[in-house]
């Protein structure tokens, strides 16, 4: 067994052999794929205009499965790899606690029902597309969508306190990120090369032993 | 919509597409939609422009990951099945790797390089999540009633533990009457 190294801000090192922090540190876990899939279900179904914001709430302060931290962990490493991020998301969780049961539940659970109302929706759509009232009350309803999931930008950002950059260079790469995507519009790929080798030299050089 | 006929070839095509962009998604779907635009409606004329606008908005107004466009679309192409093929050509994939790539990492979490990723990505992460509000926000600039909605939605959702499908409903309203 390693010896706790002091550099880490996890505590990790002491619990033994090999392990997820989304085990040890979330006050509470599902017990069974079923209850992955039910709650998955709930929260993709109250996810208009994205799950995200939804995810964070359900995931995180109703059902306690994971910290904060976790959760930017979690999305971090779904937001990288090619796919939904919502679904990787999903699909990773699932599969960290009930192996590959457990993610085809958190991801069907994710996605069945949805599918259902986006195709039922589709076929209305074609009806009444042209009805100002249905038009004006989408747009409402995007709004409402996009405050949502800058309120949820927001409501991560207190994570960033105990990441090892530092809280202020953490601070910084989040708004660095931000002015490139959302103002500058730079392509998502750039930015992730760029500042993700650059904060990741950062904190390798952070994270010595 | 009117389906276009597909034979053998036309679906192996469109599976094949989305099997590809799947693994070129890298934050989100919603990313290779441009790419999905000129395949469908530039090169195989199986959609037109106003289908394929509607098919990213009626997903983004449905509840559910906003991949579900990506159904939308089959749909459109080839109703049920064409629907089947395009969700499965794009989850196969990314899903895959996904699984993999994760439990690489996690069998290696404990390693300098692993968590000089994870806490590297982390403010990324953070500031991806705020540009996507702040792009989605991008829509309501034209009218103060929804950007007056937008701010309510952001001081309402950090002060309180209101349900948002209150403040979905509430913004429909809204809309309804003056966006």
């Amino acid at each position: 067994m390693p010896p706790p190294e002091p550099a880490r801000d996890r505590a990790d090192a002491d619990r033994g052999p090999p392990h997820s922090i989304l085990d040890d540190e979330a006050p509470a876990r599902p017990a069974s794929p079923r209850e992955i899939f039910r709650v998955f279900n709930r929260l993709a179904l109250q996810g208009f205009g994205g799950v995200l914001p939804i995810a964070q709430r359900e995931l995180v302060e109703r059902e306690r499965w994971l910290t904060r931290e976790q959760f930017v962990e979690l999305l971090s490493v779904a937001q990288v790899l090619p796919g939904p991020n919502v679904c990787n998301l999903a699909l990773i969780f699932g599969d960290r606690h009930f192996g590959w049961r457990g993610g085809l539940a958190a991801l069907g659970g994710m996605i069945l029902a949805p599918l259902g109302i986006v195709i039922a929706l589709t076929v209305l759509y074609t009806h009444y597309a042209q009805h100002p009232v249905v038009a004006g009350a989408l747009r409402g309803m995007g709004a409402v969508a996009a405050g949502l999931v800058f309120s949820t930008g927001l409501k991560l950002l207190p994570s960033l306190r105990r990441n090892p950059l530092g809280h202020r260079p953490a601070l910084a790469f989040a708004a660095l990120t931000f002015g490139a995507i959302a103002l500058a519009r730079v392509p998502l790929f750039w930015v992730l090369l760029v500042f993700g080798a650059i904060a990741y030299a950062w904190a390798w050089r952070r994270l010595a032993p | 919509m009117s389906a276009p006929v597909l034979v053998a070839s036309d679906w192996w095509g469109l599976f094949g597409q989305f099997l590809l962009l799947s693994l070129l998604a890298i934050g989100g779907a919603i990313g290779t939609a441009p790419e999905m635009h000129r395949y469908l409606v530039e090169q195989q004329h199986w959609m037109t422009d106003a289908q394929f606008s509607a098919a990213i908005a009626i997903a983004q107004s449905a509840p559910g990951p906003n991949l579900l466009f990506v159904a939308v679309l089959g749909w459109g192409v080839a109703g049920p099945l064409g629907m089947f093929t395009t969700m499965l050509g794009n989850l196969l994939p990314s899903t895959t790797l996904a699984l993999a790539a994760a439990r690489w990492g996690e069998a290696r979490r404990a390693t300098r390089g692993v968590q000089a990723f994870v806490h590297g990505m982390a403010p990324l992460t953070v500031g991806l999540v705020l540009s996507s509000g702040w792009i989605l926000g991008k829509a309501a600039w034209g009218s103060l009633a929804l950007i007056a909605t937008m701010v309510v939605t952001v001081a309402v959702c950090l002060r309180t533990r209101i349900s948002p499908l209150w403040l979905i409903a509430a913004g429909g309203v809204v809309g309804a009457f003056v966006g």
